[in-house]
């Protein structure tokens, strides 16, 4: 009896490598190394998550070229000389196509000398510009940059007729990064910075710097804080306790729900760009996006028993790309990848629409930020 | 010929540096290999102020951030040569001992840990915070070391280079232990009273060794800095302080064989559990409990002590 069963398992398993050759073929490897643990945890977690949950649904839709997909996640727990030392590993020992990873800028930036020397295509997932500025021939990357944010701010200001900002940013790689960013393209928008005020990482409480905003000769119109985190709440809750009676804007890093329970009521009518996925039921229903974000968070929130965030739609975004380059490219050549990925045009993920180019490793316009407002507690789409 | 603790040492490096390329299959291999021993060379610093004079430091990091950011910044702002930049690192970070080590050194046992923690912090903060001078968490680039017009690249270059480093560094820390600074450290790790009234220095002795320590870990990590080509301020970071305790302890404080065991283990180790994925760090942590149990003196001694007593002391 157990004999039969045993040839029966052995024929059928016989007959199902017959049925699907293709899928005996060795595996196509993907590597991808993320800060899964550490401080940056909170980003590199959904990404794990997203990667392996993708992978899985597309292997058992048939996988890629007909192959199966395999990943190889490594953690660098946020240190770049390990992130360094696991880029090395995946190229030289595992002998991936192609990487998806690199949780923050500094990670990334310590891998993409191995992968640009190894010609295998890397998509980051981290938000800093000099990861594709200047281009390197090898390197792309998912998220929007905090260059976007200051742009989309100045938008939104410019739309309302307020030109007197007053700015106060973090003194973190975010935060002084997205200061830079602001300061250098305010000009274009018409947008006067009138006051620049900075805090540490670790301070609890930002009411001298607001207040200085406050008494800035001529008075501010609006306020910008630039940084993630803890900070920004105890910005916001300081700003409404001083009744500062400005529009308050804060970038892409507070858009995670936490945010809204650290700040409170404070947080009420706040604005911050954000990509679509934080409002994937508000879109119109003819909105491009719609359908991926909805998708991508019903798959997310079903499988893994907690709230999307737009961290693990950056993974997202980043493995289909790939996977599509792959399906284009027919081939597994890191040249031929990276050519394809270049090619991908109106790709709709949940970051936006993109269209990448030679001298565009990242091929998000300003469309990809929606405006939003925080309104009873919950996030409003405004524009 | 008697074979010496010493000669035994530096036989064993020996054989393990020539033979580890022949052994290691690709050329990521030899780049843990060369972390193993840039590592070991901070660590080894390390064992001659915890192991020998037995004073804790748990800022150590501090120093080799030193060390990493002179041959990022040195270029960068001075127009500096990276090998004069890591020349001036050493240097710093040897200053910067002596200046510190002066008054922190008067104190013992966990005073010393806390002034030496909050050295390290303070460390960390600069290269953290001084965005435009470091270019802040995100790190910086590190030229490329071009020596005599040779432009030094590739992991197994670096594996010569730094173990040849290392070899020096091991020798040097071998001769020291049985020099005369090297008893009277001995002395004062069991009683600094006794060391005090057999007319040892104690305070010159601590300081000489701490410097040396500093300019150990400061010129481990300049290795890593020009190694990488890219450093961040973890280098600097607590936990790389704690590391390179543990790797001194692990290894069997006093042993500079130990030290460079105890910097193998905690280099590849997490390499080699990655196959365990979620449950590495459990993993990681089970086995240096398991070690500081049935090893308590530390792999080396403890290993030297089941050997039959002729062989290797």
């Amino acid at each position: 009896m157990q004999r039969r069963q045993l040839i029966g398992g052995l024929a059928g398993a016989a007959l199902l490598a017959l049925a699907t050759p293709s899928l005996a073929q060795a595996p196509i490897r993907i590597g991808s190394v993320l800060s899964v643990t550490g401080p940056a945890s909170f980003l590199g977690d959904p990404e794990a998550r997203t990667l392996r949950l993708y992978i899985e649904r597309i292997n058992q839709a048939g996988g890629v070229l007909g192959r199966r997909l395999e990943l190889v996640l490594y953690d660098d727990g946020g240190d770049a000389n390990r992130a360094r030392t696991f880029a090395t590993r995946l190229v030289e020992d595992d002998r991936v196509i192609a990487v998806v990873g690199g949780t923050t800028t500094g990670t990334s930036l310590a891998m993409i000398p191995v992968f640009e020397e190894a010609k295998i295509p890397f998509i980051s997932l981290a938000g800093g510009i000099e990861i594709i500025e200047p281009v390197k021939p090898f390197t792309f990357k998912t998220p929007h940059t905090d260059k976007m944010a200051c742009e989309k701010i100045f938008t939104d200001l410019r739309k309302r007729g307020l030109t007197r900002v007053g700015l106060i940013s973090g003194t973190g790689g975010f935060g002084a990064s997205m200061r830079n960013q602001c300061l250098r393209v305010a000009g274009d928008f018409g947008v006067q910075i009138v006051a620049d005020e900075r805090y540490g990482p670790g301070d609890t409480d930002m009411t001298p710097q607001l207040t200085r905003i406050r008494n800035v000769p001529g008075g501010v119109q609006a306020v910008i804080n630039a940084d993630f985190g803890q900070g920004p709440a105890i910005v916001t809750r300081n700003f409404a306790q001083l009744n500062m009676g400005v529009p308050l804007y804060q970038s892409h890093g507070v858009a995670s729900r936490s945010f809204i329970e650290l700040a409170g009521a404070a947080a009420e009518g706040v604005r911050l760009p954000a990509a679509a996925l934080l409002v994937a039921e508000q879109l119109a229903d003819n909105d491009p996006q719609k359908r991926v974000v909805m998708e991508y968070k019903q798959t997310f929130e079903s499988t893994q028993n907690q709230p999307v965030s737009t961290f693990g739609g950056h993974a997202y975004d980043g493995l289909m790309i790939l996977v599509e380059a792959i399906k284009r490219a027919n081939s597994t050549d890191g040249t031929k990848i990276r050519d394809a990925i270049r090619a991908t045009r109106g790709f709709i993920g949940t970051g936006g629409v993109v269209n990448m180019s030679a001298t565009d490793h990242m091929g998000l316009d300003l469309s990809a930020f929606r405006m939003i407002e925080i309104r009873g507690g919950t996030w409003t789409l405004v524009d | 010929m008697r074979v010496s603790a010493r000669h035994a040492t530096l036989l064993l490096f020996l054989a393990a540096f020539a033979a580890l390329p022949l052994l290691l299959p690709s050329s990521f291999h030899l780049r843990v290999a060369t972390l193993v021993w840039i590592q070991a060379l901070a660590a080894v610093g390390l064992n001659l102020l915890m192991g020998l004079a037995g004073q804790v430091s748990l800022g150590h990091a501090g120093f080799f951030g030193i060390g990493a950011y002179a041959v990022a910044l040195g270029p960068r702002h001075l127009g500096l040569d990276p090998l004069l930049s890591a020349l001036a690192g050493l240097v710093l970070s040897g200053l910067l001992a002596l200046l510190v080590g002066r008054p922190i050194l008067r104190l013992r046992g966990h005073y010393l840990a806390v002034a030496t923690l909050g050295l390290g912090i303070l460390v960390w903060l600069v290269l953290n915070s001084e965005v435009a001078l470091t270019g802040g968490p995100d790190g910086i680039q590190v030229p490329r070391l071009v020596l005599f017009g040779w432009r030094v690249a590739g992991a197994e270059t670096w594996y010569w280079i730094t173990g040849a480093v290392l070899l020096l560094g091991v020798w040097l820390a071998l001769n020291l232990e049985d020099s005369p600074l090297g008893r009277a450290l001995r002395a004062l790790h069991d009683s600094e009273v006794a060391a005090r009234v057999a007319g040892i220095d104690v305070a010159r002795s601590k300081l000489v060794v701490f410097v040396m320590a500093a300019i150990y870990a400061a010129l481990a990590g300049s290795l890593l800095g020009l190694f990488n080509r890219f450093v961040t301020p973890q280098v600097a970071d607590f936990l790389h302080s704690i590391e390179l305790v543990t790797m001194v302890v692990i290894g069997g404080m006093g042993s500079t064989l130990g030290a460079i065991v105890g910097a193998a283990i905690l280099t590849v180790l997490p390499q080699a559990l990655t196959v365990f994925h979620d449950y590495e760090h459990a993993v990681l942590g089970l086995m240096i409990i398991l070690f500081m149990i049935f090893l308590r003196q530390g792999i080396v001694p403890g290993l030297a002590a089941l050997l039959p007593r002729r062989a290797v002391a």
